[in-house]
């Protein structure tokens, strides 16, 4: 009986929310998975669950909400949000090898919230919010405070609808040692409308997500155009989720994959409250001649796209469509190499860095960033954004930019001195990058010696520090043309491109680990110990013997016989011996 | 310190220091030297135990079954080694690539000071290459290096097979945490330092090196393997790095763990650790060893692959095998299963290796000799120099304060007569210290800049132009005091000669004391030679006893005797010939070591403890 109303109402859902006369629904769902083949072989698959909803949270008093969840919904008004971006990564995304991701994050957790012009205490809010964050997504936020926050001035542009871009009212913070597992994926999972029982969220089994590369989960909040004329404002929540998976390991050398080899599971029925619910493989190969996978079963559209300059093509399975589980009751998509590829040579995404800590020993160090262009022949300008902890001492005079040899001056510098304990370095710059070359940029540093109070649980892991982050509009080798974002997938749809000549990049480089000078912590007793002796016996027979001036002091009185003598001698007024 | 303040009792315990002052240098020289030779028996020897706690407690089961590959991967590599004639870059870059890593090679080039006529090169051009295993769901913060030397002939191909095995046994699990880093360096020493200094991008010596693509983070440990034959014996571990610096000792600990766990025999020094420990014969035999690395680390020389990764704050070890005539012989599957094992307690790691000590002497793989214990024998020698210097300080003290004031213990004529000379003062030191320490320059920098003069003139090719640069240098030293005496004019004065000698002890004293920090080893060496011709050198007396005495123990003497005495401890006595060949080679190497990794030891010796060693020649030729 409850099954059979459950059905019904799921049906009266299904034709309900398209069909409804009085306009367009209030909130809307869309699922999307998107599985590509790196270069280096390996598999990523990036879940995006964007629930739209059209309602001004921040003017009505909202109470009843329906897809979109409402611990965040409250959130946005009662903090008066503009605009937030959660990202919490185990991992790094390697660039070199894995190609230009669709959306990167920092390993560990990453925080950007835009706020509200009527703010007053833009600080307070943010301490607040992220301890609130912490608590829904089980993570250490709460370790953001002003040591780790910082304002960047150009990176960290709003993505949504704006018009505001005073940055004060932005804040970014990282936590590069946060590490995210299960505990923070079922809060995550929870958010769905569907939770993780029906539609493309039953692939997220945590034992296979964290089976893999990498894993990044996220979550990014934005108000964006209602309609196309853009009079009102819609609030748009999407739940990313990407993961690598080692082809090479789970298939034994071999980099064929399925869904139930990635995930232990298929797919049966797409999320009933999902107005859109799609699988997209990528299928393009870069040679067009000898097609060297093979999908199965055979998608029923292909759909092309141009995304980071380049062309692609996709096969789609729509879990929307009905003929697409005549054949069998579950769908598991395959994919099947015919040849073994053998390549050394990947071919290099056009934009990628690296850095590292250089030197040796525990007093200097240089932090050395290395970014590459490998456009044959476009130059493109880059935003650098770094955040140093304030216990490693940049010396901004060393600060040397070198590209082919020769000194690249920044056209755009910010930099804030850090102060002790209380904020970091931030230093953005804008830099041109020419065409096809390599450009160092190094800054030296000084390690401080922390207090004793200040070191870490295990000081002598070292010392984080977060990555640097790289955002540029990279030249695209191919003419892109605009599409439709409510129509086009999601992963092409978060970052705004500004025409059809360039697409939109941001790169983290890796997280540095830096060994600070650590004192003996089993010591304490025996140092105390040995410095008040020193001090007591030492220094005070020192002190002595440095300021004082000695002489031989006569005996004043001899032996008894002698006194009697004087006594004697005084009597008859002879002189005393 | 209240005796300091009382002037009677300081006044007594100067007249005990004088009076006593020969009975207390022999008997802390004997203490020295007895607390040294104690060091191999059990009441300052300690048994090595795992101090770090990640290490420790948890167990780690190997399951490395891939012996046979790695044999098969090293007859392919030999084959491959052979065709090239050198490393075999392209197929150690594919056959890296097929097992999954990421593959990078590191082209490098140098060229020497001098040509190394041992190992006959000159202009060493070669590359490095490089395969990191990525550990899922790491950033790339922190690494492993298990690090292969390819060095020319037959040597090591098992070594490189087994680490393609074991990478591709690594490749397949899961559970790492930190990046693996798999290394072919070539031409050993050389080839490692170009790839330290490029990941670390430094440039201290002056390798000429591409940029790095590949990195990994931040490097906790190193293993550096040496293998040259199918099956083993027993297992060496090298700990001895430039410098004299040492890894961790949980390090060789955990070696040493692995080794016990899966039955291996494993040695140190190449001795095996007798089982009686009480013994008579077992002491000579940890004393043996004990020597050995006494004498390895004070050369300063890294004995292994491992021994440059220190400077960077790396631990690291080499570890051979060693295949010799004993009954049992293991396989790689046993060999493979405990590297496995260091790597995967390795990999458990949360913080870097820092809880055991960093200062230790190993007269056996199970014991060692903490620094608190062996210190005390290095500073019984250096309070000679101490109790000697205050003897002169006072000697010359009281003559300064004049015999009006009857403290001068020594008959009054001498004195008067000494205080009626010309007082020179400190001036009449410059002369001899400027003349020594340019000595000293000419010996450290004219052997390298003046070789081509030299093989101009002289029918010798360049190394032994060096060599015999520094000799001739070497001796030319002692000539000096015939030659300082022209240039001062006020000397000859007893007061004279007494400065000399207490400047010069003092600054004895200070050398010592600083390397011993550094390198207990090389200050020991040279302290227990010339520390007592030090203290008794006089210009009075059997003064060409005193001349002999103090040749005998010139650090060049020093390092003639040493070299001897360790090819008897390696019982590979060697004739005099053989002896003086092998002490030219030394030279050549210490140069070596000096210009290609920055080994101190050269410099060291020529710009300070032979001019010190002058100064007590001229305080003997005084006149």
């Amino acid at each position: 009986m409850a099954g059979a109303v459950a059905a019904v109402l799921g049906l009266l859902l299904l034709l309900g929310s398209p069909g409804a006369s009085t306009g367009p629904p209030r909130d809307s769902l869309r699922e999307e998975l998107l599985l590509s083949p790196l270069p280096s072989g390996d598999l990523a698959a990036t879940f995006q669950f964007r629930a739209r909803w059209d309602s001004e949270l921040h003017r009505e008093g909202v109470s009843h909400y329906r897809l979109f969840p409402k611990a965040l919904g409250q959130l946005i008004s009662k903090y008066l949000v503009r605009e937030l971006h959660l990202s919490l990564t185990q991992g790094f995304w390697r660039t070199r090898t894995w190609g230009q991701p669709y959306l990167q994050a920092p390993a560990g957790a990453e925080l950007w919230v835009w706020f509200q012009d009527s703010v007053t205490d833009v600080d307070k809010a943010w301490k607040e919010l992220s301890n609130i964050l912490s608590g829904i997504f089980c993570a250490s936020l709460n370790f953001i405070d002003s040591t780790n926050t910082v304002t960047p001035t150009a990176s960290f542009k709003p993505l949504g609808l704006a018009n505001v871009t005073d940055h004060h009212l932005l804040r970014y913070a990282v936590l590069p040692r946060e590490v995210v597992c299960t505990e923070n994926l079922t809060p995550w999972k929870k958010l769905l409308p569907c939770g993780s029982k029906a539609g493309l969220a039953v692939l997220l089994k945590a034992e296979r997500l964290f089976h893999s590369s990498y894993h990044s989960q996220a979550v990014h909040i934005r108000p964006i155009c209602r309609d196309a004329s853009c009079l009102s404002v819609s609030w748009e929540l999407r739940q990313t989720l990407t993961v690598v998976f080692d082809t090479f390991s789970i298939g034994q050398g071999k980099r064929d994959w399925s869904l139930f080899k990635m995930f232990s599971r298929t797919i049966t029925e797409a999320c009933p409250l999902a107005s859109e619910s799609k699988i997209y493989v990528d299928i393009s190969s870069k040679t067009q001649e000898n097609e060297l996978l093979e999908v199965t079963p055979l998608p029923l559209s292909v759909h092309e796209a141009s995304v980071q300059g380049d062309r692609r093509t996709y096969a789609v399975y729509d879990l929307l469509s009905p003929s697409l589980f005549n054949v069998s009751r579950s769908l598991n998509v395959q994919l099947k190499w015919k040849r073994p590829q053998d390549s050394l040579d990947l071919s290099t995404p056009v934009l990628h860095a690296q850095r590292y800590v250089s030197g040796y020993g525990l007093q200097t160090g240089e932090i050395s960033t290395l970014i590459y262009n490998t456009h044959p022949y476009r130059a493109f300008p880059v935003i650098l954004l770094e955040t140093v902890p304030w216990y490693l001492r940049l010396y901004v005079h060393t600060l040397v930019i070198t590209t082919k040899g020769k000194e690249n001056k920044p056209s755009y510098i910010h930099y804030q001195p850090a102060q002790d304990r209380r904020r970091p370095h931030l230093l953005e710059m804008l830099i041109q990058l020419p065409a096809n070359s390599v450009t160092k940029i190094t800054i030296q540093f000084e390690r401080a010696l922390l207090k004793w109070t200040e070191y870490t649980p295990d000081p002598n892991h070292g010392f984080y520090v977060s990555p640097s982050v790289l955002s540029a509009l990279v030249p695209s080798v191919i003419a892109m043309k605009a599409e439709d974002a409510e129509q086009s997938p999601l992963f092409t749809s978060l970052f705004p491109s500004s025409d059809g000549s360039s697409y939109f990049v941001r790169l983290y480089t890796e997280p540095l680990l830096v060994n600070l000078p650590t004192p003996d912590f089993s010591m304490p007793y025996n140092v105390i110990c040995l410095t008040c002796t020193v001090v007591a016996v030492c220094y005070g027979s020192f002190y002595n013997l440095l300021t004082r001036t000695f002489h031989v002091e006569e005996p004043s009185r001899g032996g008894l016989a002698k006194r009697l003598a004087n006594i004697i001698r005084k009597v008859r007024g002879v002189p005393p011996l | 310190m209240g005796l300091l303040s009382d002037p009677y009792r300081r006044r007594a315990l100067s007249r005990l220091i004088l009076r006593l002052n020969t009975p207390l240098c022999i008997l802390s020289y004997l203490a020295g030297l007895g607390w040294f030779l104690g060091l191999a028996s059990p009441p300052f020897t300690l048994r090595s135990y795992m101090s770090e706690n990640a290490m420790g407690s948890t167990m780690v089961e190997e399951q490395f079954v891939f012996g046979e590959r790695a044999l098969s991967y090293a007859r392919e590599f030999a084959g491959h080694k052979k065709k090239v004639g050198g490393i075999p870059v392209a197929w150690l870059e594919k056959t890296m690539w097929n097992l999954g890593l990421e593959v990078y090679k590191q082209p490098f080039s140098r060229t020497l000071p001098f040509p190394d006529e041992m190992r006959e090169r000159y202009m060493v051009k070669g590359t490095n290459v490089y395969g990191i295993l990525r550990a899922p769901r790491a950033a790339s913060t922190e690494s492993l290096v298990l690090s292969v030397p390819c060095s020319t002939g037959q040597h090591n191909n098992q070594a490189v097979g087994l680490m393609l095995a074991l990478a591709s046994y690594f490749r397949g699990q899961i559970y790492w945490a930190k990046d693996i880093i798999f290394l072919v360096n070539e031409h050993d020493l050389i080839g490692m330092e170009a790839w330290l200094e490029a990941y670390h991008d430094v440039n201290v010596t002056e390798v000429l090196s591409s940029g790095m693509l590949g990195r990994a983070g931040a490097i906790q440990a190193a293993v550096s393997l040496e293998l040259s034959s199918d099956v083993i014996t027993s297992f060496d571990v090298a700990v001895e790095g430039l410098n004299g610096q040492l890894p961790n000792l949980d390090l060789v600990n955990l070696f040493y763990a692995f080794c016990q766990k899966n039955g291996l025999l494993c040695t140190i020094q190449g001795k095996l650790q007798r089982t009686d420990w009480d013994t008579l014969p077992a002491y000579v035999h940890s004393l043996q060893t004990l020597l050995l690395m006494v004498l390895k680390q004070g050369s300063g020389r890294p004995q292994g692959d491992h021994g440059l990764f220190l400077r960077y704050h790396i631990e690291a070890i080499t570890v051979r095998g060693i295949n010799s005539f004993r009954q049992y012989k293991y396989d790689m599957g046993t060999v493979g299963k405990t590297l496995e094992g260091m790597f995967r307690k390795l990999n458990n790691l949360l913080e870097r290796l820092h809880q055991s000590y960093f200062f230790y002497l190993l007269p056996s793989l199970a014991r060692f000799v903490s620094i608190g214990v062996y210190m005390p024998a290095f500073g019984f020698l250096i309070l000679i120099l101490v109790l000697k210097a205050l003897d002169l300080w006072m000697k010359l003290s009281k003559c300064d304060a004049g015999p009006e004031e009857q403290l001068c213990d020594g008959d009054q004529g001498a004195a008067h007569a000494a205080a009626e000379e010309s007082r020179p003062g400190l001036l009449i030191l410059v002369p001899p210290l400027l003349i020594c320490h340019a000595t000293g320059l000419t010996l450290y920098f004219l052997p390298v800049l003046g070789q081509h003069l030299a093989t101009q003139h002289f029918p010798v090719s360049e190394s032994e132009a060096v060599v015999l640069t520094v000799i001739a240098i070497y001796v030319a030293g002692l000539a000096l005091p015939h030659n300082t005496h022209r240039v001062l004019t006020g000397c000859g004065s007893e007061r004279g000669w007494m400065t000399l000698k207490l400047l010069s002890l003092l600054y004895l004293a200070m050398l010592l004391g600083c390397i011993a920090l550094i390198n207990f080893s090389l200050g020991f060496l040279l302290a227990v030679t010339m520390v007592p011709v030090a203290a008794i050198v006089q210009p009075k007396g059997p003064k060409y006893l005193y001349a002999v005495l103090l040749v005998l123990v010139t650090p060049a003497a020093t390092l003639l005797l040493s070299i001897v005495l360790y090819q008897e401890l390696i019982e590979y006595p060697v004739s005099a010939l053989e002896c003086w060949q092998l002490f030219l080679q030394a030279v050549s190497e210490g140069l070596l070591d000096h210009y290609l990794y920055g080994s101190i030891v050269f410099p060291f010796i020529a710009l300070f403890v032979y001019p010190c060693w002058l100064l007590l020649w001229n305080v003997l030729f005084w006149k």
